[in-house]
């Protein structure tokens, strides 16, 4: 048994309640350990990238105990992708955070960490009360991030989330309950081996269970009709944890595609593709809102989170289609997604520290320190974004358009990516030139009150827009990694049998 | 004792979603904490209803009840209780920076023109 596919659950696990209990008084060593292990993360989950390269699933049973007995984690190329995508998207924000936004509150260092240990877990898992539980994890500490630094309209805001995720857990517990009664099992991959067998008579509590399911699974990817919690709340978090909370729709967007291929995909039975026809007009209508909500904003952060939302909207366009050329360009639309908004995220915090008094509202003010660099960067991501080229936002968009080509109305769908995509063009170059452009040069410019740091955010951001680039330039052997993630999504039994035969084996 | 376990599951679940649609944090928690006490009763409820049996398979006992959704209930019942000591903690908080606790958000104009001041 490989040892090393526990540690990016066990070493956040660890660290961070020693950075809550032992260095809590001292905010250079917190900075330094919680850097450190987020570094070691990012080692591991490349190690892990490296390793699951050859294509074979490795489990590693918690405790000895064989699946389907007892919990398995999973390790496969997608999971590995998703540790080093989360593991490399933590380090940027937490350089950025390190820049002041830790101190604004208590205990960000432990709860980051407990976010990322929550998410990996979610990653890894092979059980689905597992994943139950590491989503509690991941939620309860975005709680405590989501209201870090406090004020009254980040504490309400937090309230509606935090509402509307303990009714999503609850949900999800009604889901797992369904699946149990029905199945007797929770183990992923024996959950899949006996959905086609189901008695005709439970075949509606099952299908039921899992709907309820995609409902939980939407809930966090926030699709339409369950996204109005998202603006609202990204809007008002602060701008750091709202860019580590890029990820967290991507863990909704995660678990559909394993859940779902998985358990309910071609060898189903009766309950094969239980989720496309649900999914893709919610997908198409979340997007159209998304792409509106950037056009109508009124505040940039406002409109990074209705941008976030028509990326979820996207993204799972091409997921309900379902094929192996949309997942894969499914797949590196989310990579980056996930790290475009998300600097899109950390360049308006600059923005927001410098203008004084308006704060990221979109009106004409007066010209702030650093405006020629902000802008630029600004710039960058925000074509990236948009997805116009050259950068990889474009060939995301590309890959999408093409696969959609085969699929039945898809070129209604491509009118709409289009069309949406304009409006994003649009409400991208109105907010630019109402901020940068339009300020008045003719008074005395906005001073800080006090000294802002700049290198640091800089580079952090500089690093996210590097790994876009890269990302662009690199889009031929990222693909043919993705097209092969994508084979293994495509042959379940590979998941199956690495997760069962092992016990199996040992009865023998 | 079917039915007695079904209707008290239905009738916890329809009266936490109608204190959970109220307007006042209060309500929302009593709420949320009915519908944990519905979710866990049916959990219990998952592995077939069986009185007086023990939880164990023996080669002498041929019926037995399932102990799997008890332990998940315990699973359960932990994390909902902790949640709802965060939910009531934030709601506090934010009765105290607020003055009120109602739950909807403020609109994004109140928030610009707070902003503005």
């Amino acid at each position: 048994m490989n040892h090393w596919i526990i540690l990016p659950i066990l070493l956040p696990a660890i660290v961070a309640p020693l950075l809550a209990l032992a260095v809590r008084h001292d905010i250079v060593l917190a900075r330094v350990f919680s850097v450190g292990t987020t570094t070691l993360l990012l080692m591991l989950g490349l190690y892990h990238l490296n390793i699951a390269g050859d294509g074979v699933t490795r489990t590693y049973a918690l405790g000895g105990w064989p699946a389907p007995f007892g919990i398995v984690l999973v390790v496969d190329r997608l999971a590995s992708l998703m540790l080093v995508l989360t593991a490399a998207l933590g380090l940027c924000v937490q350089l950025y955070a390190i820049n002041g936004w830790d101190k604004r509150g208590q205990h960000f260092h432990p709860l980051f960490q407990f976010q990322l240990m929550g998410i990996n877990g979610a990653f890894l898992t092979g059980d689905l009360f597992n994943l139950f539980v590491f989503f509690e994890v991941l939620l309860i500490a975005s709680y405590g991030l989501m209201v870090h630094g406090g004020g009254p309209d980040r504490i309400r805001a937090g309230l509606t989330y935090v509402t509307i995720n303990l009714l999503g857990s609850t949900i999800f517990l009604l889901a797992l309950g369904l699946i149990y009664s029905v199945t007797g099992t929770l183990n992923m991959a024996d959950f899949a081996t006996k959905v086609p067998d189901v008695a005709s008579t439970d075949r509606a509590m099952l299908s039921a269970g899992g709907i309820l399911l995609l409902i939980v699974f939407s809930l966090k990817a926030a699709l339409f009709p369950l996204q109005f919690w998202l603006p609202g709340t990204y809007s008002q978090a602060p701008p750091p944890v709202a860019a580590l909370f890029a990820i967290m729709t991507k863990v909704g967007a995660y678990a559909i595609i394993r859940v779902f291929s998985l358990a309910f995909g071609e060898s189903a039975g009766p309950f094969a593709w239980l989720a496309t026809p649900w999914l893709m007009s919610s997908a198409a209508i979340t997007l159209a809102v998304g792409m509106t909500g950037v056009l109508a904003a009124r505040s940039l952060s406002q409109q990074a989170s209705f941008a976030l939302l028509g990326s979820v909207g996207l993204l799972f366009i091409a997921i309900a289609a379902f094929t192996p050329q949309s997942i894969s360009a499914a797949l590196y639309y989310l990579i980056h997604s996930t790290i475009g908004i998300a600097a899109l995220f950390l360049i308006i915090d600059l923005i927001i520290a410098r203008r004084v008094g308006v704060g990221d509202t979109l009106t004409v003010s007066r010209r702030f320190s650093n405006q020629g660099l902000i802008a630029s960067l600004f710039f960058i991501v925000a074509v990236a974004v948009a997805g116009i080229p050259p950068l990889s936002g474009f060939i995301g968009k590309l890959l999408i358009l093409d696969s959609l080509r085969s699929i039945y109305g898809g070129y209604w769908l491509w009118g709409l990516i289009l069309g949406t995509s304009l409006m994003a063009v649009i409400g991208f170059a109105a907010s630019g030139s109402q901020v940068f452009w339009k300020s008045l040069s003719d008074v005395e410019p906005l001073r800080p009150i006090r000294k802002l740091p700049l290198v640091l955010p800089v580079v952090a951001i500089g690093i996210m827009i590097a790994s876009l680039v890269l990302l662009t330039a690199l889009a031929g052997p990222v693909n043919s990694y993705l097209d092969s993630t994508v084979e293994q999504i495509f042959n379940p039994q590979l998941y199956i049998d690495a997760v069962l035969l092992p016990a199996t084996e040992n009865m023998q | 004792m079917e039915y007695l376990v079904a209707s008290s599951v239905g009738l916890m679940t329809a009266a936490g979603v109608y204190l959970l649609l109220r307007g006042r944090t209060f309500t929302v928690v009593l709420g949320l904490t009915l519908l944990t006490y519905a979710i866990n009763l049916f959990l219990v409820s998952t592995g077939r209803l069986a009185t007086n049996q023990a939880d164990i398979l023996s080669e002498t006992q041929s019926d037995y009840t399932d102990p799997l959704p008890q332990a998940l209930v315990l699973t359960s019942i932990v994390i909902s209780f902790a949640m709802t000591a965060i939910f009531l903690a934030m709601a506090l908080r934010g009765f105290f920076e607020s003055g009120d606790d109602e739950v909807n958000a403020s609109d994004t104009e109140d928030v610009i023109a707070r902003k503005r001041k």
